[in-house]
């Protein structure tokens, strides 16, 4: 038994609404792969819960009018690395939730829980950040869009209102257009795991495949949110696909990045291995989008 | 306070049930407390261990991280779920004990649930999918590779009589 003190089960996202207004103090509840366990652990003793779990109209992936990827908030892990417009477009985000805990956390688990808790190590978040990625929140006033960089506001807190709850993620098309990406999670273990550091990068090359057009680079645990490297995507734009390239680039991540000492690992090994994923990512993004390292 | 019930219908081994649920159970605790199925094990109660793993409409879930409330409308299958009619095991059980792949038994549901829905996605694995899809669970005593050949053998006894019978693989 859970120490849960009232479920409140939403029919609709309308309804959904309803009750967020009805009992501010109620946490919401996805998958549970989260929110369970810090019950159990007492985190969340006697909390009041608003299941959303139930709501199939969140789940799924599909292209909108726009042709935008519209990710529901419900699809599961699983589910986002089977689907075929994931596979098509942006296959890189199926491969970092692929790594998400173990394989019946990933039926379970769902892209929108990993983006509300707000924690550093989402391994869907900075695929998210390096793909410009849209949050879609829906309130009582109707529907906000946000980009995601501004969706998390500081470790653990993201900029979800009282009467609101995540109902899609969307990839803008003239994001992932062109562009191919890699994501490396540095854990200890190859499962049950999180993140020590993990890394996404993508890039859109010129027409000759000799030159990179633009690439994207994000974090989770380089500091308390997920982050983009400025310094290292300037380096890397409008540069020729040399190692002189991939060493500026990896070189000026440190320029952005803000990791910490945690009993995980030190801010000296999280820099360290920083850079040395912002390389490999770089050149196995380079080498998906079809460009060959002089 | 007074406890918050939920009635609920699903199907659990087949077979279509009715009940009224506390609200703040887990899964684990319908099937283990309501049904009896005990090979529904706790162990860490945190999603880790696997050792309370259950099919959930095809897909694997561990039932200590899902509410009882949930499981209105779904089909459900445990361990007993897979013995015939007689009470004879499944080949992917008689695998299990034919490679030595169980020693106190606490993980061997969980582990086999994971591999029925290995097995019933009717396609070839490499090892290192197999150890990938596997990688739900915990086992402190055979060391994993037992474990491991079972479900290789199971799955390529499967494969070869589907092939056997003209069916895709």
């Amino acid at each position: 038994m859970y120490d849960i003190k009232a479920l409140y089960e939403a029919q609709s996202v309308a309804d959904a609404v309803r009750l967020r207004l009805e009992h501010p103090q109620a946490q919401i509840i996805a998958g549970g792969t989260d929110v369970l366990v810090q019950m159990r652990e007492g985190k969340r003793a006697g909390a009041e819960l608003i299941s959303i779990y139930g709501l199939d109209e969140l789940r799924g992936v599909s292209l909108d009018g726009e042709e935008n990827i519209r990710i529901g908030s419900l699809t599961s892990f699983s589910h986002i690395t089977k689907d075929p417009v994931i596979q098509r477009y942006i296959n890189v985000l199926g491969e970092a939730v692929d790594q998400v805990g173990g394989p019946q956390i990933r039926n379970a688990g769902t892209i929108g829980g990993n983006t509300c808790n707000g924690v550093t190590s989402a391994d869907s978040a900075s695929t998210l950040f390096a793909w410009d990625a849209v949050i879609e929140l829906t309130g009582s006033q109707g529907v906000r869009r946000l980009p995601i960089q501004d969706f998390y506001l500081s470790a653990g807190k993201v900029d979800l209102r009282p009467d609101e709850l995540q109902t899609a993620i969307l990839i803008p098309r003239d994001s992932y257009e062109s562009c191919f990406g890699h994501y490396i999670k540095y854990a200890m273990r190859n499962a049950m795991d999180i993140a020590t550091t993990g890394c996404s990068v993508n890039v859109v090359l010129s027409g000759d495949r000799r030159t990179i057009r633009r690439a994207r680079i994000a974090y989770g645990v380089a500091g308390p949110i997920p982050m983009r490297c400025p310094s290292a995507e300037a380096a890397a734009k409008g540069k020729p696909l040399t190692d002189g390239t991939v060493e500026a680039f990896a070189a000026a991540v440190l320029e952005d990045i803000r990791p910490r000492d945690s009993w995980r690992a030190s801010k000296a090994f999280r820099e360290h291995i920083a850079v040395e994923l912002a390389r490999r990512c770089l050149r196995e993004a380079c080498e998906l989008a079809g460009g060959a390292m002089e | 306070m007074s406890t918050q019930y939920k009635r609920i219908r699903c199907v659990v081994n087949g077979k279509s049930v009715e009940r009224m649920v506390d609200v703040r159970a887990s899964l684990t605790d319908l099937l283990r407390n309501d049904f009896r199925l005990t090979s529904v094990k706790k162990g860490c109660e945190v999603g880790e261990c696997g050792a309370c793993n259950v099919i959930i409409d095809g897909e694997c879930f561990n039932s200590c991280l899902y509410l009882a409330a949930w499981a209105d409308g779904k089909e459900i299958r445990t361990l007993e779920g897979l013995l015939g009619p007689g009470g004879e095991l499944s080949d992917i059980q008689q695998a299990f004990i034919d490679e030595a792949a169980i020693q106190c038994g606490f993980c061997t549901p969980g582990f086999i649930m994971t591999a029925v829905e290995i097995l019933e996605s009717g396609r070839a694995y490499t090892d290192e999918e197999l150890r990938k899809l596997l990688s739900g669970h915990l086992c402190r005593c055979t060391g994993y590779e037992n474990i491991l050949r079972a479900v290789k053998k199971t799955m390529m006894k499967r494969l070869e009589a589907s092939r056997g019978q003209g069916g895709a693989v």
